[in-house]
């Protein structure tokens, strides 16, 4: 194992969130700031509780989870992307580094940043609602499952994006409604019986009810579904990360 | 010397079915500096993109320093530095942070002393702090050097190193690659300039169309580079070379009106004195006439032309 290689890989990338700090923390802070502000305190003032908690306090995960799945696949398909887009993904692949302690080194990074993300939104919270996480290691269980994940995933994007724009595709038109309708804001049983069916193919769903049975032991579907649908797309993103090395797609002739 | 690389039956066939390599069998020995020449599109970066892993073969075996590129990949690459003809960096990194960022990438642990020396030899240590958008042309390209040397690599493969650079920064840069070579270093340089592989050069490789159609000493070559050509620019048309001026292996040319001698300028007798005397008996008369000196240039056209 080269651990030097993937530190260096790591730090590398790690540096790049300290350089552009306004763009990666920052912002996420102060969007989802507004989310409590405009759900939270504007329209959820006229919302009852749902299922015994305040909707406030309702969404919190939701919202974290909705960043957290959107910077992990941003920072993971960036991260990979733009060595490919200036060119010097050469020295990766000329390194003596295997492609697991590349995923290692791009997908550590990009997790991290978001984990870190995930816990700074969850105290920013803290400030505009009352909160109470049942089961805090659950909690982070969720939290590193779905930033690991989803910047496998985005690395998967990363990879398969020959443009910038194909590189927002897929987190505008796929991940972001996903989310959306994936039960951030709502819980999928306040939804009419056929599109609460629909919602269940939505694999957002799992993970959002997950993190909020963590939090406020409020689910729309059992936890050990969650985790397994949770663990199912990890095994299925690791699957495509290793035919990509396997057959050079997109980064070898 | 023993071979450092090892190329054997290495062929390359892109997705859409050129044929980028065709068979190649190529010997690196260790310390020398060997110059790999051919045209655009010949098939230099993708030798190098393959022994480096940049790209897959599609047939063959590459050695290097003995380990097999594929199946013993980490100790074959850690003994490569490699210099990728396009600029590739990153611009908002400084010179410092992205050279050390080589060095551990190849595993190696942090040595200040090392870099700091790498950067002072390729005159880029008063710029160690700043970003590399902010460095000139001819800068990035010392910053790539630096960043391949990080590692203290045994091989170094430096593709079109002095392309788009110039003279005084072109005759540095072979400085560097000279005092590189007396540190032990085998340095493998693709080039389109002539003039870069008979100046650095202690053997040559010439590639055309996926294939290696020269491999020679340097010194050897120049021994042809000893050859003259007399050309004669004839009064009349002539039809046929006479009898008496067989043994001379002249050529005629242009319908006639031009007659070729190649000779030797290193030899005893260059035969000219004899063959002006024997074209007067012969009643051949001449306007004009000039000699050229063939050059590795005129080989190289020559080889690329006929391959």
């Amino acid at each position: 194992m080269n651990h030097r290689a993937i530190r260096a890989i790591y730090l590398f990338e790690m540096a790049r969130t300290w350089r552009t700090l306004l763009q990666s923390i920052v912002s996420p802070v102060v969007s989802t700031s507004l989310y409590f502000v405009v759900f939270g305190a504007a329209i959820g003032s006229r919302i009852s509780q749902v299922e015994g908690v305040s909707y406030g306090t309702f969404i919190v995960p939701g919202l974290i989870m909705l960043s957290v799945l959107t910077q992990s696949i941003a920072n993971a398909s960036f991260g990979i992307y733009f060595p490919k887009f200036t060119g010097t993904i050469y020295e990766i692949l000329s390194a003596p580094i295997s492609y697991f302690e590349i995923v290692l080194g791009y997908v550590g990074a990009a997790a991290t940043k978001s984990i870190i993300l995930g816990l700074i939104i969850l105290a920013t919270a803290g400030l505009f609602v009352p909160l109470h996480i049942q089961h805090p290691v659950w909690m982070l269980t969720f939290l590193v499952l779905t930033a690991v994940t989803f910047s496998l995933f985005g690395f998967i994007i990363g990879i398969w994006a020959d443009g910038f724009e194909k590189l927002q595709m897929i987190p505008m038109l796929v991940v972001t409604p996903l989310t959306f309708l994936g039960g951030s804001f709502y819980s999928i049983d306040m939804l009419p019986p056929t599109w609460r069916t629909v919602a269940l193919l939505n694999p957002v769903v799992y993970l959002i009810s997950g993190f909020r049975w963590s939090f406020y032991e409020i689910a729309d579907v059992s936890v050990s579904v969650s985790i397994g649908m949770t663990v199912a797309f990890l095994v299925v993103c690791l699957v495509v990360i290793w035919w990509i090395f396997r057959t050079g797609y997109r980064l070898k002739n | 010397m023993s071979s450092i690389i090892s190329v054997a039956n290495l062929s390359k066939t892109y997705g859409s079915g050129f044929k980028a390599l065709k068979n190649v069998n190529l010997d690196i020995k260790r310390g020398e500096i060997f110059a790999l020449l051919g045209p655009n599109g010949a098939g230099k970066t993708t030798l190098i993109s393959i022994i480096c892993g940049i790209a897959n073969p599609s047939e063959g075996r590459v050695l290097v320093g003995g380990e097999d590129i594929q199946t013993s990949y980490r100790k074959a690459r850690s003994l490569i530095g490699l210099v990728p003809q396009e600029l590739h960096t990153d611009a908002f990194e400084s010179v410092w942070a992205t050279v050390s960022f080589s060095r551990g990438l190849f595993g190696k642990p942090k040595n200040p002393a090392h870099i700091e020396k790498v950067l002072k030899d390729l005159s880029l240590w008063d710029k160690k702090d700043n970003k590399i958008i902010t460095l000139s042309g001819g800068m990035k390209r010392r910053v790539m050097i630096a960043k391949a040397l990080s590692h203290e690599p045994q091989i170094l493969f430096l593709d079109e190193p002095t392309a788009g650079v110039d003279v005084e920064l072109r005759k540095g840069m072979w400085e560097v690659v000279r005092t590189l070579q007396q540190s032990g270093v085998t340095i493998i340089l693709t080039t389109h300039y002539i003039e870069e592989a008979e100046e650095m050069a202690d053997r040559i490789g010439v590639i055309n169309k996926g294939e290696i159609v020269l491999i020679e000493d340097k010194t050897t070559l120049m021994q042809k580079l000893g050859k003259k050509r007399l050309t004669l620019h004839l009064q009349g048309k002539l039809a046929a070379l006479p009898e008496s001026l067989k043994d001379y292996e002249l050529e005629l040319c242009d319908a006639g009106t031009t007659l070729v001698y190649d000779y030797d300028t290193k030899g005893e007798r260059t035969g000219i004195t004899s063959l002006l005397g024997d074209l007067r008996t012969a009643g051949i008369r001449f306007n004009d006439l000039d000699t050229t000196q063939s050059s590795l240039e005129d080989i190289f056209v020559d080889l690329v032309r006929t391959s």
